[in-house]
């Protein structure tokens, strides 16, 4: 077996797979070499924490098991440390990754930032809507 | 838990026991090198003969002496690339080959091109056949050789072999196809067939593994890719012959080309039992390759919505074993060149998997198969951002 007990773990229980009705955030990478696709849900507070982490994923088991492990790493994090988030972390965790797995990984941690630039994107339009608002009561 | 299906038979074969016992004696009593000229020798020369002629009959060619033995199939498909072109280059450095052909043939021809020959890569249709139109545009004054295999080890579709063999011939070139998916599953005739070449591999039909043949027609000249002994494989194939494995070999061809057509009825018997379970519980997949005209063996199929390794990883995970072309599986993360060229969109080539049966597959196997991979990609299914449905 190529996988580590970790690996094949997530993979066969994930933890966080699934969706979040009304999410704060929603972010999708592809990797356009092999075609593995992950989506990431975020359930985040007024103060910026992220409360709920959920993905849905096409790929192998490496890339499932990679955000799943995502999801609870960045579960409980400000936006900030959310993005800090590293390869190492990754490692740490699901312990040996195969060379050519490694791009499970990065998906994982591009889909993070993605999902984060749809945040604040979100907030900047909530933000206009107000001020318009706010203008139009003026 | 314990129960382990293999559906891998395009991958390898057990060795059968007949297949064993023809072999063992060759380990330590008649252990001799068939190039040794006392009696230790002559015993082993003996058993390369017999196993030379069973190739012969079960290929239907004129003569033992135009089946030369390979370390396998990679070595027959390279050498008679790399062999012809080498022979024939004075009358021409043009060679024509599908784009579905195993990375056997490919990557030979790609180190010909870097020899400064051309070759035609042809297109297949959605089925995976090649055209016959175009292979007739493709040819040129300089072409020396057509290579297209019999039977595509990803997909099973057939091609009209016959009907390009006799293309080939019209304008004077010589035809070659790799035939290793094919030996044991369909009736093999070079001289019917009007073969030049033909590839074949031992391990693929109950026959050990690091043994091959490669059929070259009375008369057709070949440059070596080995060399060392002259007297080897009539100077042809340098190397000490294998002897164990070769007696295997011939074992399986014989049992493989006579009980052929049993093993095809058993094999599609197997293969419609599961597509009609597989039908009747799972919605949303299709069949990769041609409808009718391909190899009862193998089944190539796309879950929509699902990765194919994922779907493998799971399987495995319940004892079933099958194997998947998608990218992820490989290390050069490259989806399947044969989906690929028959116009398969990416997505769906992602989410293939191979099956390929094995005559020792029960009812209940299947049954057990069918139950899984319905749970498995339904479990995929419902965590996967992709949701695809059949048109």
């Amino acid at each position: 077996m190529i996988y580590s007990k970790t690996i094949l773990d997530r993979f066969q229980n994930p933890r966080n797979a699934g969706k979040i009705p009304k999410a704060s955030a929603v972010g999708e990478a592809n990797n356009a070499s092999c075609g593995d696709k992950v989506k990431l849900f975020l359930k985040i507070s007024d103060t910026g924490i992220i409360e709920i982490a959920k993905f849905q994923a096409f790929g192998c088991s490496a890339t499932i098991a990679a955000s799943d492990i995502l999801c609870d790493l960045i579960k409980g994090k400000t936006i900030d440390d959310s993005l800090k988030v590293s390869n190492y972390d990754f490692l740490k965790i699901l312990g040996d990754l195969p060379a050519h797995k490694m791009h499970s990984i990065i998906l994982a941690e591009e889909v993070i930032r993605v999902s984060i630039e749809d945040y604040y994107k979100r907030k900047e339009r909530e933000t206009r809507a107000q001020m318009r608002k706010n203008n139009a009561s003026i | 838990m314990d129960r382990k299906i293999y559906l891998d038979n395009a991958s390898t074969t057990y060795v059968s026991s007949e297949v064993l016992n023809e072999m063992m004696p060759c380990f330590n009593v008649i252990y001799g090198n068939a190039g040794s000229v006392h009696s230790f020798g002559r015993d082993a020369m003996a058993i390369v003969d017999r196993a030379r002629d069973r190739v012969k009959e079960a290929i239907n060619a004129q003569k033992a002496n135009e089946i030369y033995f390979t370390s396998g199939g990679t070595e027959a498909d390279n050498w008679a690339i790399l062999g012809i072109a080498h022979a024939y280059a004075g009358k021409g450095k043009h060679i024509i080959t599908s784009q579905i052909e195993h990375h056997a043939i490919l990557n030979a021809c790609h180190q010909l091109e870097k020899e400064g020959f051309e070759v035609t890569y042809l297109p297949v249709d959605s089925t995976g056949l090649v055209d016959l139109a175009e292979l007739l545009h493709a040819i040129k004054k300089e072409t020396i050789l057509i290579s297209i295999m019999t039977v595509n080890n990803e997909v099973g579709t057939i091609q009209n072999i016959k009907a390009i063999a006799k293309i080939a011939h019209d304008y004077n070139i010589l035809f070659h196809t790799d035939a290793v998916q094919a030996l044991g599953t369909m009736k093999l005739d070079v001289q019917d067939m009007e073969i030049d070449l033909l590839s074949l591999s031992s391990h693929k039909i109950h026959g050990p593994k690091g043994v091959g043949a490669l059929y070259i027609k009375e008369g057709i000249a070949i440059e070596p890719i080995l060399f060392g002994g002259e007297n080897q494989e009539r100077g042809k194939r340098a190397g000490t012959e294998n002897v164990p494995g070769i007696a295997g070999f011939g074992k399986a061809v014989e049992i493989a080309s006579k009980h052929y057509m049993i093993t095809n009825q058993k094999l599609k018997t197997i293969r419609d039992y599961f597509l009609e379970q597989l039908g009747k519980n799972l919605d949303n997949f299709q069949v990769n390759g041609h409808p009718h005209q391909k190899s009862n063996a193998i089944l190539n199929v796309s879950f929509y919505g699902v990765e194919g390794e994922s779907v493998l990883m799971l399987l495995d995970l319940a004892g079933i074993c099958v194997s998947t072309s998608s990218a992820c599986t490989s290390k050069s993360l490259l989806p399947s060149h044969v989906l690929k060229a028959m116009g398969i969109p990416e997505e769906v080539a992602q989410s293939s998997i191979r099956i390929s049966f094995g005559t020792n597959i029960s009812k209940s196997d299947v049954d057990y198969v069918v139950s899984e991979i319905v749970k498995v990609v339904n479990k995929l299914r419902e965590i996967s951002p992709i949701k695809m449905r059949r048109n």
